[in-house]
């Protein structure tokens, strides 16, 4: 039974998925083997249905190529107008997708998804806009030729010489909802071209009569077929799990990609491919040796543009760094369970090492299997061109220039300082200095000029002392091995000492980042204020970096703000900031978003959300692309994103403390009032009561006088009461002490505790026997309760005719107060709830008109609403109705109810 | 006067408030002894042998229900508590510790007698055996038979309504917590669930009370508890 049951977080997972989907849009791509094939047709097609259907659908962008028939179908359709974009002095026509945003429709075609969009558009590719489109909830139709395919893309040139450019990440397509193959066998696909109904740019002809050949359209086509075949067995797979119909075997990330320094596209290409075959994750890793660190930029940004389009093609990307590339790919494939490695079989290897990459591993971690795929068909692209190699080599001429001289030197200085020794010492110790000459040389001037350096010292020691003198010949044979074993040994230590050297640079700038974060972290540590953290950061950032650096803020409403320093710079946009912190993704400089500003902008993500925005220009962009540079950056951001949630944090740590502070004052203050107000008020109405009730009773007069004394006392204890409650309610002190409990029985306690002034009134209560219960506090609308009566009673003339009434209304319990006395005047039913507002402004009645106002902060304080209206009665007595509500929410489960006493004895008997 | 006057204890620490009371009290013919702190209240308490004690809660030396629990520690004399706060806990502390009754200040002289009387009939009733029938209003309780009637009628109450009753009628004219009456009835498990306790109070005054919206006998001490209103 058990292995029937789906897996409990698969099925969440699922759900989860299930959710972010239904907020999405859906894609729907309409997939073909080449150009011609009715892609356009078949969208539109569709479109036109659905519009039929009553759906509201736009073209947003699409291409007819002059075709009649297509022409005619976008007829039926609103379409888009294009958004005009400058770019290089043109203006250029591109898809609108703000436009697109602004007009949300509920499905929008966007033909050619691969298509690569006009400088200066917000994506450099349409697919992303698509993906925009969709996180915006729009359903999308779209086209796609195979060749477009990232991971087919080689293959596809391969096939018919022909590499297209604009390609689309596999990611994007396998994520597509739908996926609709458009087919045409490849001979009809050939007499459509002949009759012309295929468009082909006038350029493009030339190349076109290579491409439109049956063998060519035969193999794409069946690359189209496939492709697709294999998603559709993704999507029954999908349909197995989803549906539970047979348990499922689970697949866990499998495949590391090993990329070396020599490989190009096609050995994370066919990762992908692979991949995407046996169904399951993949990883992508770089490996990085001190050795690779010395390659020159390009070259390093080209492995790095690798990387990258290995994450594109769905990969988990890393680049690690260490000494030994076996161990380091073992330790992660181990890491992260994968048990497949491919690499390229051109991988590096040394003329010292004996063993090629793939036999270390297999030595090393004999479990995993070991994939080797040939080299791609590109290989001349993995040389640089050599004019960007020059660049570097002449920066670092002067110094180098100098090393050589130095190196001359120092051969010139042994030599004279090995002269006055040649009669003391023997020749064996002599040719020992001359060593050291070169392992100093390569200790101070690296390997170039340690190699000068050897054969130099060779020369020179040949020359001025084997005889004979002052000549290269040899006379004694034995002294050929004695250069031959300098040389090697002079070239070997150089290499070494240079190689050595070099790590303790890498170790240095190692040290120096380390350095730069450790200083920067402890800077931040202390930091109270936000424009204290930002300043820190802008100049902590700018130095590291070789940049400015603009720190964007986000002020107390939640917006992100420009920073003070950098108003005056207009090529900060605050949009693309705001981009940024909304996606939590790069935008700017260097990414796919807006790559053509001069800024790039991270978000600061923290722990708990994002806290801002950083903005970097650095001076040379490329720098930003090495990867322990990203890495440093990164750190660096989310530094300043944690110091700055700090920072929040203690504000708010600090403002809660000093609502505290002033809470407890103030509550302290009113229980001291209250205290202090109400002994003397007893003693007052006590005294004057016991005077009214004395034996034996007092005259009448003096009687009277004391029954008004109490009267009085008791008014002023009144208006103390509610004075003092005001002030609670209106500072916040109050907490409400809610349970849940039926409105039947504080209507009770109100009635039994103003029952004093009711006496000369009628009271009924309306409450239906099935009222739910709700969740107040008892005493607050008790009070509510007692002060809308007490109202009532102080406005309606004696034998008045009060109701109580309270039913259920939507997610509500409204309670009213109503009676038949003479209304409330038009227009003031809202100043009644005011402070210190009468129904009359010149009346006699007592009161300074707070009781209305209590009621209104009681109600609101339980998320209710309370308002005043006219009773409804007939004309010169209308009457007024009070009411006001309390949420429902959820009861708490009651007990089950019970028999009565004798009918559960009569069952048991 | 062949009846023993009743001995009155008064802690209460406003002079003017005291003399009120005394006078109250007098005139009800009881014996007074007066103490402005709580250690004296504590020496008269012990001394006097009282039959009810009446405690202010604000006095300035000291909690007044500290000094319930050490008077509940050795006598089971009738308490009555004036607090001039409004907060409901205080009341609801001091009846869990121990108090009979409360007033909130100011009261007057008509309202503390009211309580006065209860307060020492109850202390005498505690001497003497529990009867076997019980009346106030119109209903009368047949422990032996349980049976209940309203007006001459049987009334059919579940066993939950008649052990509430059972409990209000054992305490009547006291206030009784929330979280006492759950105790009683429905055990200690359950002392935080007052909307069970709020249910079948409503339930009982459906059955017992003319109109259960304006109920005369089963009274509601808002935000504190209930008392059964005794004849």
């Amino acid at each position: 039974m058990s292995d029937t049951r789906p897996d409990p977080d698969e099925l969440l997972e699922q759900l989860r998925d299930d959710e972010a989907r239904a907020a999405r849009g859906r894609l729907r791509i309409y997939f073909g083997s080449s150009a011609g094939v009715g892609k356009t047709y078949a969208m539109l097609a569709a479109g036109c249905r659905l519009k039929a259907g009553g759906m509201d659908v736009l073209a947003g962008v699409v291409e007819t190529h002059g075709r009649i028939e297509t022409a005619a179908q976008l007829q039926g359709l609103e379409v888009l107008p294009p958004a005009q974009l400058n770019a290089r002095g043109r203006t250029l026509p591109e898809f609108d997708l703000d436009g697109a945003l602004k007009r949300r429709p509920a499905l929008i075609l966007v033909d050619e998804l691969a298509h690569s969009n006009v400088a200066g558009s917000r994506h450099p590719k349409r697919w992303q806009d698509v993906e925009e489109l969709l996180d915006a909830g729009i359903d999308v139709y779209t086209t796609l030729n195979v060749q477009h395919l990232e991971s087919l893309n080689d293959v596809v040139g391969g096939i018919t010489g022909i590499r297209v450019h604009e390609t689309l990440p596999d990611t994007f397509f396998d994520r597509a909802d739908e996926v609709v193959l458009v087919d045409t066998p490849a001979e009809e696909l050939l007499e459509r071209l002949k009759a012309g109904k295929v468009y082909l740019p006038a350029q493009a002809e030339r190349a076109a009569s290579n491409f439109f050949r049956k063998g060519n359209l035969m193999a794409l086509r069946e690359l189209a077929l496939r492709r697709t075949a294999d998603r559709v067995e993704d999507d029954v797979q999908a349909y197995r799990v989803d549906e539970s119909i047979a348990p499922v075997w689970k697949t866990e990330a499998a495949l590391l990609c090993c990329i070396g320094p020599r490989d190009d596209d096609h050995v994370v290409r066919s990762a992908a491919r692979l991949a995407q075959q046996l169904a399951v994750s993949w990883h992508a890793v770089y490996v990085e040796t001190p050795a690779l660190q010395r390659l020159d930029n390009v070259r390093r940004e080209r492995i790095l543009q690798t990387v990258k389009l290995a994450g594109e093609l769905g990969a988990t990307t890393a680049v690690l760094t260490s000494q030994d590339v076996p161990a380091a790919l073992v330790e992660h494939a181990r890491h992260h369970n994968l048990s497949k490695l491919l690499m390229g079989h051109n991988q590096a290897r040394g003329w010292w090492q004996r063993e090629t990459l793939g036999r270390r591993l297999a030595t090393l971690a004999p479990e995993f299997d070991l994939i080797e795929v040939g080299a791609g068909q590109r290989r001349e692209a993995v040389a640089g061109p050599p004019a960007d190699r020059s660049a570097p080599a002449s920066a670092l001429a002067p110094r180098a220039r100098t090393g050589y001289l130095w190196a001359a030197a120092a051969c010139g200085l042994t030599t004279l300082v090995a002269m006055p020794l040649q009669p003391i010492f023997d020749l064996a110790n002599i040719v020992m200095l001359f060593l050291l000459a070169v392992v100093g040389v390569a200790v101070r001037f690296g390997r170039g000029p340690a190699v000068l350096a050897a054969f130099l010292n060779v020369a020179a020691f040949d020359f001025f002392f084997v005889p004979p003198h002052l000549s290269f010949a040899v006379s004694d044979v034995q002294y050929l091995l004695t250069f031959a074993v300098m040389l090697v040994v002079g070239l070997v230590t150089g290499q070494l000492t240079a190689g050595l050297r070099f790590q303790a640079r890498v170790a240095t700038y190692r040290e120096g980042r380390s350095r730069a974060l450790f200083e920067f972290a402890r800077e931040l540590s202390s930091v109270l204020l936000a424009p204290q953290c930002v300043e820190i950061a802008e100049r902590a950032i700018g130095r590291e970096f070789h940049a400015r650096a603009q720190v964007f803020v986000l002020d107390l409403q939640e917006r992100l703000r420009m920073p003070l320093s950098a108003t005056a710079d207009a090529t900060l946009d605050i949009g693309t900031a705001q981009w940024a912190l909304d996606h939590a993704e790069a935008a700017g400089l260097g990414t796919d978003t807006l790559p053509g500003s001069a800024w790039l902008y991270l978000p600061l993500k923290a722990p708990m959300r994002a806290r801002g925005v950083l903005a970097l220009q650095p001076e040379q962009a490329r720098l930003l692309l090495v990867p322990e540079q990203r890495q440093q950056l990164e750190t660096f951001a989310l530094l300043t994103a944690i110091a700055l949630e700090r920072v929040h944090y203690v504000e708010v740590a600090q403002q809660a403390t000093l609502q505290i502070e002033s809470e407890r004052l103030r509550n302290s203050l009113l229980s001291a009032l209250s205290h202090d107000l109400r002994t003397p008020l007893a003693a007052l109405y006590g005294l004057a009561d016991t005077l009214v009730a004395s034996t034996p009773p007092l005259p009448p007069q003096p009687r009277e006088i004391a029954q008004a004394l109490a009267t009085e006392v008791r008014r002023l204890n009144a208006m103390v009461n509610n004075l003092l409650d005001m002030a609670r309610l209106q500072s916040g002190v109050v907490q409400l002490r809610r349970d849940w409990l039926p409105i039947e029985e504080v209507v009770g306690s109100a009635l039994q505790s103003v029952a004093a002034v009711l006496t000369s009134h009628h009271v009924h209560t309306a409450l239906p026997h099935d009222l739910p219960l709700v969740n107040f506090d008892a005493v607050l609308i008790e009070r509510v309760l007692a002060n809308l009566l007490e109202n009532a009673a102080k406005y309606t003339p004696p034998d008045s005719a009060l109701t109580i009434a309270a039913r259920v209304t939507g997610t509500d319990l409204q309670v009213s107060v109503s009676d038949d006395g003479p209304g409330i005047p038009a227009g003031r039913e809202e100043a009644l709830f005011e402070k210190f507002a009468r129904g009359e402004r010149e009346s006699a009645t007592a009161g300074v008109g707070l009781g209305l106002a209590i009621c209104r902060a009681i109600v609101q304080a339980h998320g209710g609403r309370i308002w005043a209206e006219s009773a409804g009665h007939a004309a010169p007595r209308p009457g007024a109705r009070l009411c006001f509500t309390l949420p429902l929410g959820e009861p708490p489960l009651m007990p089950a109810p019970e028999e009565t006493e004798d009918a559960a004895a009569s069952a048991l008997r | 006067m062949s009846e023993p006057r009743p001995t009155v204890v008064v802690v209460e620490d406003e002079p003017q408030i005291r003399r009120f009371v005394r006078a109250a009290l007098e005139a009800e013919h009881c014996q007074v002894f007066e103490a402005a702190t709580l250690k004296q209240g504590l020496v008269e308490a012990g001394t006097r042998r009282p039959d009810l004690v009446i405690l202010d809660l604000g006095l300035p030396d000291g909690d007044g229900v500290d000094y319930l629990r050490d008077l509940r520690a050795w006598s089971q004399v009738a308490v009555i508590v004036l607090s001039a706060r409004i907060d409901e806990a205080d009341k609801i502390a001091a009846l869990d510790a121990g108090a009979d009754d409360y007033l909130t200040k100011p009261f007057g002289v008509g309202e503390l007698l009211a309580r006065v009387r209860v307060a020492l009939r109850r202390g005498q009733r505690a001497s003497e055996p529990g009867e076997a029938r019980y009346s106030f209003g119109e209903v009368t309780v047949d422990f032996t038979a349980r049976r209940v009637e309203r007006a001459g009628a049987v009334v059919h109450l579940t066993p939950i309504e008649y052990r509430l009753l059972g409990v209000l009628i054992a305490n009547a004219g006291r206030v009784l917590t929330h979280r006492a009456l759950l105790r009683e009835v429905w055990g200690p498990a359950h002392a935080e669930r007052t909307h069970y306790l709020r249910v079948y109070m409503g339930q009982l005054r459906q059955k017992l009370e003319a109109d259960p919206a304006q109920p005369r006998r089963i009274l509601t001490e808002t935000g504190v508890g209930y008392r059964l209103l005794a004849d």
